[in-house]
């Protein structure tokens, strides 16, 4: 019994040491999902940590946040502010039905070679944390997220902006079109579903049931599109908020039926990150040979 | 599910019998709560056809006067499963419907004269601030009887 202990301690340990790069996730975390009437805010925190909901990191850039009112237009944050861990910011939701808030970024990104020298495109490093381009200027107050340091001791390698500052005599050109979504909904008065109209292009959130009425007793089922088409096989974790309350995460590890339909229970009532992603090799960019997809939002599922 | 219905089903049957078709009347007790800051708490009750279909709201009690920064209509969205259900596409305040918070005490509030004979579940929610939240659930064949009892939030609530 002992040993049998020791040894699946020994292996969760050696899952603890590989994963902790790779874990670092962005968070959009609202005051609440569900308001009554419209003279109210919503106020939310958003940042990139490990835990859940944990500001223990970097913020996100509350510049990088746009907001879609139910009416198809475009809102305004208030009272942005960058902390050392989290920023935060305010959304008027003065029209009734359901808002999305969040961060759309899209981009190429990858290594090349000058002679014996690699080169970076893009400003982040592939297959880094929260990997995507940054918007112009990157996030104030953010470290880890501006300019490459080379972390972990590695000498900072050279990189260009864009694809199109690829200089001509480049070789082994290894690309990858990003596009993540990180998008948060809110709900005054009765819900409605505008903001959910796919565009088509990329991987989108097609829900079945309305992510604010989301009830601790019920599955929710929630299709996901890529380029406008029902997903089947997108790989989707849940993550219940406040591990540190809990022995595990206690993630649920998921993945879109044929029908592109993604069915979740939950355990708890509480606030839930959702994150799925998807890789193919149909980049728009012609350059690029592979294409990485992701969306990510938050959940608030209430008791019964 | 089976534990809430069971305990109300012979008063049900029995009510059944015994009562001629009349104007149904439920009773809603509030409980005196001893804490130092107290609240009248945010009531609602609702019948939702047994075999489904919509909610209809039959009083819902807040803070109709409180106007300003933070009208009282804010926290309706606090009776969440009322909210879900409908709630959040009442136009507020309602005739009939809406009325100001009560203190601890039982009312009686007539059912809609109207309602179509056939089983249905009463559902009657409160919350209140700094406090608690409770939902009780009253299966009724109308006409007919039912009761049950809230723990926290709730007392007695029965139809008649």
């Amino acid at each position: 019994m002992r040993t049998r202990h020791a040894l699946i301690a020994a292996l969760a340990l050696s899952g603890a040491i590989t994963t902790p790069a790779l874990a670092h996730r962005q968070w959009l975390l609202p005051s609440t999902t569900t308001l009554a009437g419209t003279s109210e805010f919503v106020t939310v925190d958003a940042a990139v940590s490990n835990d859940l909901f944990y500001a223990d990191h970097v913020p996100i850039a509350p510049d990088q946040i746009k907001v879609r009112a139910p009416d198809g237009s475009a809102g305004s944050i208030e009272n942005a502010a960058t902390g050392r861990y989290r920023s935060t910011f305010d959304v008027k939701i003065d029209k009734p039905g359901t808002w999305a808030i969040g961060t759309e970024r899209s981009g190429v990104m990858g290594t090349f070679k000058v002679g014996t020298e690699t080169w970076r495109v893009g400003g982040r490093r592939p297959g880094g944390p929260g990997a995507g381009t940054q918007g112009a200027g990157g996030p104030q107050g953010a470290p880890g997220m501006g300019p490459m340091g080379g972390p972990g001791g590695q000498p900072p390698v050279r990189s260009v902006a864009t694809v199109a500052d690829i200089p001509a005599n480049a070789t082994d050109i290894k690309l990858t079109e990003i596009q993540g979504r990180n998008v948060i909904f809110v709900t005054a008065d009765a819900p409605t579903t505008t903001v959910f109209k796919p565009s088509g292009k990329g991987l989108e959130f097609d829900p079945i049931t309305h992510p604010d009425e989301l009830v601790a007793d019920e599955e929710a089922q929630f299709r996901f599109l890529v380029d406008g088409k029902p997903a089947a096989g997108i790989a989707v974790t849940v993550v219940p908020g406040g591990k540190k309350y809990r022995e595990a995460e206690e993630a649920q590890e998921l993945k879109t039926g044929p029908d592109g339909v993604l069915h979740v229970k939950w355990p708890v009532a509480g606030m839930y990150w959702l994150n799925a992603t998807y890789t193919d090799a149909k980049p728009s960019d012609p350059k690029a040979t592979e294409r990485r997809l992701s969306f990510t939002t938050t959940l608030e599922v209430v008791a019964p | 599910m089976t534990s809430k219905v069971l305990p109300s089903l012979p008063l049900l049957v029995a009510g059944t019998i015994a009562t001629p078709a009349a104007a149904a009347t439920i009773s809603v007790t509030i409980p005196r709560v001893n804490v130092a800051e107290y609240h009248r708490p945010y009531v609602v009750g609702w019948l939702e056809p047994a075999a489904g279909g919509s909610a209809r709201t039959i009083f819902v009690w807040y803070d109709l006067k409180k106007g300003g920064r933070e009208p009282g209509t804010k926290w309706l969205a606090d009776l969440r499963t009322w909210w879900r259900k409908g709630g959040r596409s009442l136009k507020l305040p309602a005739d009939g419907l809406s009325g100001a918070t009560r203190a601890p005490g039982t009312y009686q509030i007539a059912l809609p004269a109207n309602l179509p004979a056939g089983q249905y579940v009463l559902k009657v929610e409160a919350v209140r601030e700094t406090g608690g939240r409770e939902l009780v659930s009253v299966p009724i064949t109308l006409p007919g009887r039912g009761a049950a009892s809230g723990k926290t939030e709730l007392g007695a609530v029965s139809v008649r």
